[in-house]
């Protein structure tokens, strides 16, 4: 059985998005289950897979017996794994809590959502997991269609918000499909390991840097890195609560371990941070990311926007961690994928609850929640307070080891966007826990202090909202056991 | 001057995907219709899908299918040798069925998209839909 777990975490969900859809049709009251048992095997497999490299080391699984570079395989190691166990249980623990908003508003199609909902956790598990370069493009669009039909779904105006995403998703993935070609036409192989063994005694080859940059630039702009972001706030923010809490922990995450995994594994450190030699002006547009990401979430005044700027500044934090070029900058790149995708998760699943209970996510709706919903905004102050990055919560050890290796590269510029970002959050964050605190009714001048009852949200919301907060923490404790134990044995032993 | 000429002519496949490319690029960017937006990245998609299927091709090689493939043990095993050289390389092809049905797929749920939109402001332009979300 734990041979098979690699095949089991994209099969599993993806025939369970066709019984799901089925389903529907009979009774609409089957499809939450069955989306629950496919989403938990899914993530069994995924943690059982974790613990078996942590023992065995890398897991090749070769796809149907046949033998790569022929045949697809699916490669584990350390860093997959890792990302491979966020996904799933983000994906199961948004799926739980996201029940009751999903019956709310859109009560007719819970059989198509919660087909599309499998299906997307597949593609996404399955780029995460594949060895194969085209396979991984299979999946993206496989990830990126069921995304553009879970944000559609949102209000008024997510469906243009929705196309102008698709227009831009389906350039970055063809230019990811053009840079394999690239890689193809030179080495006449589309397996990841086998293509890295070939590349080596063509690195001066023209063609290789352009393989390279037009597969960057294609995943870039699936990762909405600033200057390519444009399709993100709106396409976030009209989206459906459930959907928004799926994608946006997601998918900007998953997209960038591509890009560490063709930086580290396809390409190999010494091609992307020595010959190519352009760490320095992505490092800089990382900066501009981090720096416009926090400015452009100060301007709104609207709670899920607000959080959609926050993501885009999260990812220049990657993006310039990993091009870093030294071990202490990958590792807080590595480390702030596990935590950006469950803080991100956290007040996102906020999100949700006040839209659920509020019926609205603008500042002006907030008011008086700290008294009317005191858990779930207990939770928004942890998530707050581990995107501003206060020890012991996770949020502070990536930042710490990106800032630690802003400094061993000796660039500043990225160092004080981190810690302007920080600033910044503050402000952020605490502005919002302010509108809050306060009562909403000014015409009542603060007589009934105490006769607004408490509102909290349904009991299914608020346990996976919990567990995510008290997850926060418990990874921020025992971040130093998983830099030991799965992290340094993700990054090659090449880069110092 | 004939170097250029012969840079066009000897790599003149790669001049047609980059041409496509780039008026696909071109419509989605300037274009305010978003059908005609639609319809260029289906060209900026299907310049990718030729450029695929024109690495595969060789000249005076043939479809691979082997006339005296494992189904004929007559003539003895190993006597007869496969020149790679004679075939063209199939697997760029079967690549693109997939990348195709993917083009497809996008298509409609661009199309499903566009359908939607244009349910709700009544019209496809983007200049007047987005007049339209102002004055609200």
């Amino acid at each position: 059985m734990s041979q098979q777990y690699p095949a089991l975490l994209v099969v599993v969900p993806l025939l369970s998005a066709l019984i799901i859809s089925g389903a529907g049709w009979v009774n609409k009251r089957l499809c939450f289950p069955i989306a629950v048992v496919a989403l938990g095997v899914a993530a069994y497999s995924c943690i059982g897979l974790l613990l078996r490299v942590l023992n065995e080391g890398v897991i090749v699984y070769k796809l149907g017996g046949w033998d790569p570079p022929m045949g697809i395989a699916y490669y584990v190691d350390h860093l997959n794994g890792l990302v491979l166990s966020v996904v799933s249980v983000v994906a199961f623990l948004n799926l739980i809590a996201s029940k009751k908003s999903i019956e709310q508003e859109f009560p007719d199609k819970m059989g198509p959502f919660y087909a599309l909902y499998v299906l997307m956790v597949a593609g996404l598990l399955g780029i995460v997991v594949t060895g194969d370069a085209f396979n991984l493009y299979v999946l993206l669009e496989i990830a990126a269609l069921t995304g553009y039909g879970l944000l559609a779904m949102g209000e008024e105006r997510a469906p243009l918000a929705t196309l102008n995403y698709l227009y831009m998703g389906t350039i970055g993935a063809s230019f990811y499909l053009l840079g394999v070609g690239y890689l193809y036409i030179i080495t006449g192989s589309l397996n990841m390991v086998d293509i890295a063994g070939i590349l080596p005694s063509l690195y001066q080859s023209k063609a290789v840097l352009g393989a390279f940059i037009i597969c960057m630039v294609g995943v870039w702009l699936k990762m909405a890195f600033f200057p390519l972001h444009a399709w993100l706030p709106n396409a976030y923010t009209y989206a459906p609560s459930a959907a928004s809490s799926l994608i946006a922990p997601l998918v900007t995450k998953v997209m960038i371990y591509v890009m560490i995994r063709l930086m580290l594994t396809v390409f190999t450190p010494e091609f992307a941070f020595n010959i190519v030699a352009v760490s320095e002006p992505i490092v800089w547009l990382a900066v501009i990311a981090i720096v416009m990401g926090a400015i452009l979430a100060l301007a709104e005044r609207n709670l899920k926007k607000m959080l959609a700027y926050i993501v885009i500044a999260e990812v220049g934090y990657m993006v310039g961690g990993a091009w870093l070029g030294n071990r202490a900058g990958m590792t807080g790149a590595i480390l702030h994928i596990v935590n950006d995708a469950l803080m991100t998760l956290c007040v996102f699943l906020v999100a949700g609850n006040i839209v659920y209970k509020a019926k609205g996510y603008a500042f002006d709706d907030l008011k008086g929640l700290v008294r009317k919903m005191p858990f779930t905004m207990g939770a928004f102050v942890i998530g707050a307070l581990s995107i501003i990055g206060v020890p012991p919560t996770c949020g502070f050890f990536s930042k710490w080891y990106l800032i630690s290796g802003a400094i061993q590269a000796g660039h500043y510029g990225f160092m004080v966007a981190l810690l302007f970002s920080s600033l910044v959050s503050v402000v952020l964050f605490f502005r919002v826990i302010e509108i809050c605190y306060y009562e909403p009714f000014g015409d009542h001048h603060g007589h009934d202090h105490h006769s607004e009852p408490m509102d909290e949200a349904p009991i299914t919301m608020l346990v996976p909202l919990l567990i995510v907060a008290a997850g926060l923490i418990l990874v921020g404790l025992y971040t130093s056991d998983i830099i030991n134990h799965i992290i340094e044995f993700a990054i090659p032993k090449g880069l110092v | 001057m004939s170097d250029l000429m012969q840079m066009l002519v000897a790599k003149y496949n790669y001049w047609i995907y980059i041409t496509l490319m780039m008026i696909g690029l071109y419509a989605m960017i300037a274009k305010n219709n978003l059908v005609k937006k639609i319809v260029g990245m289906s060209i900026f998609q299907t310049a990718i899908i030729l450029f695929y299927v024109s690495i595969g091709a060789k000249k005076g090689a043939t479809i691979p299918i082997l006339e005296h493939g494992h189904g004929e043990h007559g003539h003895g095993a190993g006597t007869h040798i496969v020149h790679a050289v004679d075939y063209i390389n199939p697997l760029p092809h079967v690549l693109m069925l997939t990348a195709i049905v993917v083009a497809v797929a996008t298509l409609g749920v661009a199309l499903a998209l566009a359908i939607r939109v244009y349910n709700q402001y009544n019209t496809l332009e983007e200049d007047e839909i987005l007049a339209q979300i102002r004055e609200k």
